[in-house]
């Protein structure tokens, strides 16, 4: 009630001198609303920037084969096969943190088109959703081939820039048919140009395949030992004969690391977490998931390890960051500025309306009175300026984005943070001249002239 | 009982090292219900006096019984209270809030009172003073749409809006001419009759003296004659 009193009082004030009004309140105005473009154009960019990064791999989690050991010999990373299909399929199904999951078969080998040959950096066998891990899905030409496709390893197969470039010298390869190691694959895609990874290699020399192709027509290898790449023999035409479906480890192997019998593996699995944020929880629920999968008792290693992108992850997050400090300068300053003319301006309405000060102190206002009615005045000049500057911010970063095409994103932080700011400014840069006001001696603020 | 009795009251400034005593032992009683008028040259104290009788200051020396309350020892925030609640003050320059209307300037002083009031009843209230000066019709009239007439009438609503028992007019007609000063001077005689309203005029005109039913002429910060009380003559 009294409350209610104090700020009908307020704007009784300010709307004595609708101009000046206006004016002081300009300045708290710009403020904000340059803190709220600001933010949202910075939120934009963060977006944009962490989209960026998801691209080069930021979000990417690993799941490789683990060593095997046999009589304290370590054969390193990956010379043991742990990994299956089914994994994979278990990862995107019971890891909430996880978007996409794709398994990869990896071969190194010749590839052949007519007069030309050339062997890529990568010969992956995977599954479609490949390129959702990589954020590869728009395709510079065709299709990416389907789930149908893995199940019926069909011999189709999408290519990259650099392949594209040596063996069609630069023309359209789609519908075309190249061979790897005797079996034929129909170019159905060409993936979009990456560039070369942060370690130098070149992304786009790639070929990607349904993985089940890869594995039983290309490769073909026993299926528990390692290094696939060269252990099939050059020249075989029908690899498929090697197929063993109950690989027999040797005893010691078998004793060392026990493990039931997969009949299937793959080289490793290629999964995306749903945001930067999620990449420690996805890998956890990585890691627990395939523990219970390959029924490892509690205390004994990993058959299988998980790595993220630490590098780019630390990168991306120092570069928000920096984002959002940047701009958080830049607001802090004008509404800093702002606070400055809001307390100018009371000052001066001070010390004009010294008489009216006298006056209410001679009706009875006690100081404390005079105290809130300055105060609540310059608060509330700055709220009307904060709802004013959050219109208008909003209405700004709206044209940015729709005439620039700058990304911007909302940001309902910005506005509360906007709100509670301007009312701070008020409070703060109000205090000084609704203090001085209360101090005045009646009698002399009666004789001001 | 009187209203009003000072004993002994003194008031020294202090310009750095120098004291200027202005109030030399001031000793004045005020019965309810006088019309009384404080008279005197400027530089006899006669402001100082009426700030002092008004609550805006406090005595350097002396008592000050009003309504039967030592005042003199007060602190700001109290004075402010009596104020509020005891005193109405009417000034030379009628000190309206620009921009506002009369009904929301005689409203003004029930902003820091402590009783409560509804505002319908704030609104009545403040609607029949100024019905009772005569400003009906100029209720929603802005301060510059008021002649100075008018300007001090709406002046004395405000100033009996929170029913004072005392009334301080501080040359209530120095800026008026001689027809509307008459007016308000018979304003002022009408309070004090028909209210039983306590009024000092402060002013240097005797003519306006002549409207109260005594006089009261200071000099050099003393009270250089308090007249009788006479029934209220017509000037």
């Amino acid at each position: 009630m009294i409350l209610y009193g104090t700020v009908k009082t307020a704007l009784g004030a300010l709307r004595r001198n609708v101009l000046r009004t206006m004016l002081t309140t300009l300045g708290i105005v710009i403020g904000v609303a340059a803190v709220i473009s600001m933010m949202e154009i910075g939120n934009g960019a963060t977006i944009a920037v962490k989209r960026t990064m998801a691209s080069i791999g930021a979000n990417t989690v690993v799941v490789v084969p683990g060593a095997a050991t046999t009589g304290g010999v370590n054969f390193g990373a990956g010379s043991v096969m742990t990994l299956t299909p089914q994994d994979a399929d278990a990862i995107v199904r019971e890891c909430p943190a996880i978007s996409a999951v794709a398994p990869i078969v990896r071969a190194r080998t010749q590839v052949v088109y007519g007069n030309r040959n050339w062997v890529p950096t990568y010969i992956y066998g995977t599954t479609p959703s490949f390129l959702r891990v990589r954020e590869w899905t728009d395709l510079a030409e065709g299709e990416p081939f389907s789930e149908h496709d893995v199940l019926n390893s069909g011999k189709v197969c999408l290519v990259g820039q650099t392949v594209v470039r040596e063996l069609f010298g630069g023309r359209s390869p789609l519908g075309k048919e190249v061979r790897i190691r005797s079996v034929s694959f129909k170019v159905v895609g060409v993936l979009r140009k990456k560039g070369a990874n942060m370690m130098g290699l070149d992304q786009d020399d790639i070929l990607l395949a349904p993985w089940t192709t890869v594995k039983y027509r290309v490769v073909a290898t026993s299926l528990s030992s390692s290094n696939q790449s060269n252990s099939a023999a050059a020249g075989n035409l029908y690899p498929c004969t090697q197929l063993n479906l109950y690989p027999i480890p040797s005893t010691a192997e078998q004793a060392d690391t026990p493990q039931p019998i997969r009949f299937t593996t793959v080289d490793q699995i290629l999964t995306a977490a749903r945001s930067s944020g999620q990449i420690p929880a996805a890998m956890e629920q990585v890691g627990e998931l395939l523990r219970e999968r390959h029924r490892l008792a509690s205390g004994s290693p990993n058959d299988f390890n998980v790595r993220d992108m630490t590098e780019i992850t630390k990168a991306m997050s120092s570069t928000t960051e920096m984002i959002t400090k940047l701009l958080l300068c830049v607001a802090m300053i004008s509404l800093v500025v702002g606070g400055v003319g809001i307390m100018n301006i009371m000052l001066v309405s001070v010390t004009e309306r010294t008489r009216e000060i006298g006056l209410r102190m001679a009706v009875g206002a006690e100081p404390g009175d005079i105290l809130r009615q300055f105060l609540t005045e310059a608060v509330v000049l700055c709220l009307l300026g904060g709802l004013t500057g959050i219109a208008l911010g909003r209405l700004s970063s709206y044209l940015i984005s729709s005439l620039l095409h700058w990304p911007t994103a909302t940001s309902l932080a910005a506005v509360v943070a906007a709100v509670v700011v301007s009312a701070t400014v008020g409070m703060l840069f109000g205090f000084y001249p609704a203090f001085k006001a209360s101090r005045l001696n009646p009698i002399e603020a009666l004789r001001y002239e | 009982m009187e209203l009003i009795e000072l004993r002994d009251i003194r008031k020294t400034y202090f310009l750095g090292e120098v004291a200027v005593p202005v109030l030399k032992g001031v000793s004045l009683r005020v019965a309810r219900g006088e019309l009384l008028a404080l008279m005197g040259a400027s530089g006899s104290g006669k402001s100082t006096l009426m700030n002092l009788l008004g609550c805006l200051d406090r005595p350097t020396a002396g008592e000050y019984w009003l309504d039967g309350r030592e005042i003199s020892g007060l602190s700001a925030k109290e004075r402010a209270r009596l104020r509020n609640r005891t005193i109405g003050f009417v000034f030379q320059s009628f000190n309206l809030l620009p921009r506002t209307s009369a009904l929301e300037n005689v409203l003004m002083p029930l902003c820091y009172t402590r009783e409560p009031l509804s505002e319908q009843v704030k609104r009545r209230r403040a609607v029949e003073l100024l019905e009772r000066v005569g400003l009906a019709d100029r209720i929603d009239h802005q301060q510059s749409q008021l002649s100075g007439g008018e300007q001090q009438r709406v002046a004395i609503a405000r100033a009996l809006v929170n029913r004072p028992s005392i009334l301080l007019a501080d040359e209530p007609t120095g800026n008026l001419d001689s027809q509307t000063s008459q007016e308000i001077l018979q304003m002022f005689q009408r309070l004090n009759v028909e209210e039983g309203i306590t009024i000092l005029l402060v002013t240097h005109d005797p003519g306006v003296a002549a409207s109260a039913q005594r006089t009261i002429r200071m000099k050099d910060g003393l009270l250089a004659g308090i007249g009788e009380v006479q029934p209220a003559g017509t000037p």
